[in-house]
């Protein structure tokens, strides 16, 4: 069992979170879908693992580099 | 006619406070509460906040812009391009504030918004629409071969329950054509529930070429030569010229006969586009839909032909502009626009929000224009477009408008953000571009070659 950070790779508004703490996500599955600049950019799992934890919320701003979300894999 | 309210941010608000301004009257800025110190307000004789920074909740707030206007005084509203300019109930409600409105009527906002009517009025007016087939029903093949002739090969065979590109099969030739659309029947009457097909014409290698007019309102317009804006990335146009290169002058001239017989029909009113396809090879062009508004490309008409576009849509609405009869307006050398974007073309072009920790524009050249809504140490913010500036040239040629533009994108200093200045530069030397090779799958076929150059 590992945490694995996942990261934005843009800076934008967190407009849709798709998934819960606790839920099941695959390699490459959307987790939460930015907006940034008229254009909606998701944000995936970089492998298969269970949501530890959301660090965002809908409407949030969050910058390059920033941790939005932790996995367990 | 006293104040202009622009109903916009960034480059296009200033630009139109530029022209309202030397037309004797004043400006009046709408900002959203992530634009409060932007160059837009700076630039208004007064300015009204309209709400949070998302634009759903500023720029789009029909009810928050009329109450701005109602605030500052103003008794004319300039949409700009993007947020509500297109937007007929905004037109409407304009009018019904006893306000002026510069641009088209509402009703020719909701014509030409809705693309299939749009299409029917331009075939209507002798505009020439892509050919497309009527529909035929699953097992339905008679007639088939003659209504392929009738649209021409390449075609597309279309699910006529499909979209964005699903269920979509290429038939280059008779041979294929039967198998292909029973196929395709099948395939749609599962995916969609709707087994019927259509045919459509495919231009393989397509030039996007569009017609800038203007109507008096009356029924009368005229045009102001094409532009060519092939050079787009994700369907948003990079770079922009006027005229088209190459583009044969009969084929020009037909496509400007066509743009002014829609504008004649419809009794256009004020600066409008015509969009047309272009074949790259045979130079047959189709209608693809109009644009009732400014568009961000307008800069490279003004430069050929000398006209203030949105000074003529003021003086059209406050009833001081003078028919300009179409023998008036010539065409003179060559202009290129060069949007610079905040974005990283390395990364699928994605967009890089930031600061503008160096931000200097070139100045002190001949022949060159910057329209931007920023300046050093402003931030880029995700919420609106990530255009920063326009970079327009003109040359007596196209050869010297290039050069021109090469030495302009050098000499921008720009940074704290990642943007596409290297990428228009590499567009501009390319030798497909200097040879006028230009089409809408350019960047997408030679990204790599560019992005290493």
């Amino acid at each position: 069992m590992a945490k694995v950070d996942i990261k934005t790779e843009i800076t934008g508004n967190v407009w849709k979170i798709e998934k819960a703490v606790g839920d099941n996500v695959a390699e490459e599955e959307v987790i939460l879908i930015l907006e940034s600049m008229k254009m909606e950019i998701p944000v995936s799992a970089s492998e298969d693992g269970v949501i530890l934890e959301i660090l965002v919320a809908e409407g949030e701003t969050v910058t390059e580099g920033s941790v939005v979300a932790r996995i367990e894999v | 006619m006293k104040s202009v309210l622009v109903a916009n941010r960034g480059e296009i608000a200033c630009r139109v406070f530029r022209s309202a301004r030397a037309l004797g009257l004043s400006t009046v800025a709408i900002y959203s509460d992530a634009d409060a110190g932007a160059a837009h307000v700076e630039a208004a004789d007064r300015a009204v906040g309209v709400g949070p920074a998302p634009a759903r909740e500023s720029y789009l707030r029909v009810e928050k812009v009329l109450e701005a206007a109602r605030e500052a005084g103003a008794d004319a509203i300039h949409p700009g391009y993007g947020f509500l300019s297109e937007n007929a109930e905004f037109a409407q409600s304009v009018l019904d504030a006893g306000l002026t409105w510069i641009g088209p009527s509402p009703h020719t906002i909701r014509q030409m918004g809705d693309k299939q009517r749009a299409r029917q009025i331009a075939a209507e007016a002798g505009v020439p629409v892509v050919p497309g087939s009527a529909r035929f029903e699953p097992g339905e093949i008679e007639g088939l071969a003659q209504a392929a002739e009738a649209v021409g090969y390449p075609l597309l065979v279309k699910a006529a329950g499909g979209g964005g590109g699903i269920g979509m099969r290429r038939v280059d030739g008779p041979e294929k054509l039967i198998d292909v659309v029973v196929a395709t029947q099948s395939m749609a009457q599962k995916s969609f529930n709707n087994g019927a097909v259509f045919l459509e014409r495919f231009v393989p290698k397509a030039r996007h070429v569009e017609m800038q007019v203007f109507g008096f309102g009356d029924g009368r317009a005229i045009h102001l030569f094409e532009r060519d804006c092939s050079l787009q990335r994700r369907f948003q146009k990079v770079i922009e010229e006027a005229r088209a290169p190459g583009l044969p002058a009969e084929v020009a001239d037909a496509m400007a006969a066509a743009a002014v017989r829609l504008c004649e029909a419809t009794a256009y009113s004020g600066a409008g586009t015509v969009e047309f396809i272009v074949d790259a090879e045979s130079f047959e062009f189709f209608f693809l839909e109009m644009n009732t508004r400014i568009q961000v490309e307008h800069p490279v008409t003004e430069m050929i032909t000398g006209r203030d576009l949105v000074a003529m849509q003021i003086e059209l609405a406050r009833g001081t502009l003078g028919f300009v009869p179409q023998n008036e307006v010539a065409a003179h050398g060559h202009a290129i626009e060069c949007r610079l974007y905040a974005e990283d073309p390395a990364k699928m072009f994605m967009p890089s929000p930031g600061p503008l920790t160096t931000f200097r524009p070139p100045s002190g050249m001949a022949h060159l224009r910057v329209d931007s809504g920023y300046r050093e140490g402003d931030a880029v913010t995700p919420f609106y477009d990530p255009m920063v500036a326009k970079i327009v040239v003109w040359g007596e040629s196209r050869e010297v408008a290039r050069l021109r533009a090469m030495d302009a994108l050098r000499a921008f200093s720009i940074d704290g953000i990642r943007n596409n200045r290297h990428f228009l530069l590499a567009c501009l030397a390319d030798d497909d571009f200097a040879a006028g090779d230009v089409h809408t799958g350019f960047i997408d076929a030679n990204r790599g070659r560019l992005l290493a150059a």
